[in-house]
């Protein structure tokens, strides 16, 4: 088994248990929001509110850094390199403390409208 | 369940709404590659820790009996619009722990089932998911070198579809070839829904539209 540099970016991985890393130590044990609930492809954005940065931990202040631009729950995951539920913990501090402005996805029921899907079918013929 | 969505704070509204769709098949079938020849971006890989309970065991070792295992998705995006995003989600190879993400199926717009006619068996997983959730798919048969040809009919006989179910050839590695995947699901995403609203869904053997 590898040793883990204090620099590397590696986890350790163990056939049974999985990866040795704590990603929950970030959230403090927490598992899930207790406010804001995020979807996988919510898309954030920073919200530009100038506001006290101390009691953020430097995770927050990482996630914050990548919400410059609008980007989904998912793609900031990506970025960080931690699993996606424990972003929307701290996605969703962020959103609690007004550093961050969330958008839900696009409900299936409004899909439908032909407007919508007119849009996609029209993006996508541009790329 | 509901999602936060801070509407009601100036600005929000300036933030665009994502809709996804799903890229499935069998380990091996190119769903990376689909994603990153039509994405905007190289495409990102996320990962998320999978607890399953273990099934038919007995309650006496506790703990022991949850396996835990990691799942990665690759994805990638396209920007539609100032107000839209599309992203697309190649589900991981180890298809036995995508189909309890229940997260990764909600919402989503439809799905391309992508298969390798060297191993079609390997995207029944995929299309049995799909149509007991009631999710639009296409069948995207992804030609690689050397492999069988098959007629579009003989795919749908194989994996056991209604005459409904578009079933396109691809190349994976091809951008034109991907968006030409993508308008195929989005068109028959929306003859469906026109069909459930005249009512004529439930008699599932209707004629495609073009």
């Amino acid at each position: 088994m590898r040793d883990r540099g204090t620099g590397g970016d590696a986890p350790l991985w163990d056939n049974g248990a999985g990866p040795l890393v704590r990603p929950y130590t970030m959230t403090g044990g927490r598992t899930r929001s207790e406010g804001a609930r995020l979807d996988m492809i919510s898309v954030v954005i920073a919200s530009g509110r100038e506001a006290d940065r101390s009691s953020l931990q430097p995770e927050h202040a990482s996630i914050l850094g990548l919400c410059h631009s609008p980007v989904s729950v998912a793609e900031v995951a990506a970025h960080m390199d931690i699993p996606m539920a424990v972003v929307k913990v701290l996605l969703g501090d962020l959103v609690d403390r007004g550093f961050v402005l969330a958008r839900a996805p696009l409900p299936q029921a409004q899909v439908p409208e032909t407007n919508i899907l007119q849009a996609v079918l029209d993006g996508i013929r541009r790329l | 369940m509901v999602f936060a969505d801070s509407d009601a704070a100036p600005g929000a509204d300036t933030i665009p709404r994502a809709l996804k769709i799903l890229v499935a098949g069998g380990f091996g079938a190119g769903k990376t590659t689909l994603v990153g020849s039509v994405s905007e971006i190289s495409p990102l890989r996320t990962e998320e820790v999978m607890t399953e309970a273990g099934l038919g065991v007995d309650d006496l070792s506790g703990v022991e009996q949850k396996t835990t295992t990691t799942v990665a998705l690759d994805f990638g995006r396209i920007t539609i619009d100032p107000d839209l995003v599309l992203y697309l989600f190649g589900t991981p190879g180890q298809e036995r722990f995508w189909f309890m993400w229940d997260e990764l199926a909600q919402g989503t717009l439809g799905s391309v089932v992508l298969a390798d006619t060297r191993r079609l068996d390997a995207c029944f997983p995929a299309v049995d998911f799909f149509e007991r959730r009631d999710i639009p798919f296409v069948v995207a048969v992804n030609r690689f070198d050397g492999s069988e040809d098959y007629a579009d009919d003989e795919v749908r006989e194989a994996l056991d579809i209604g005459a409904d179910v578009p079933v396109v050839q691809a190349d994976a590695r091809s951008r034109d070839s991907g968006k030409k995947v993508l308008l195929t699901l989005i068109r028959h995403v929306i003859t469906r829904r026109s069909l459930a609203r005249t009512g004529g869904a439930r008699t599932a053997s209707s004629p495609s539209m073009g």
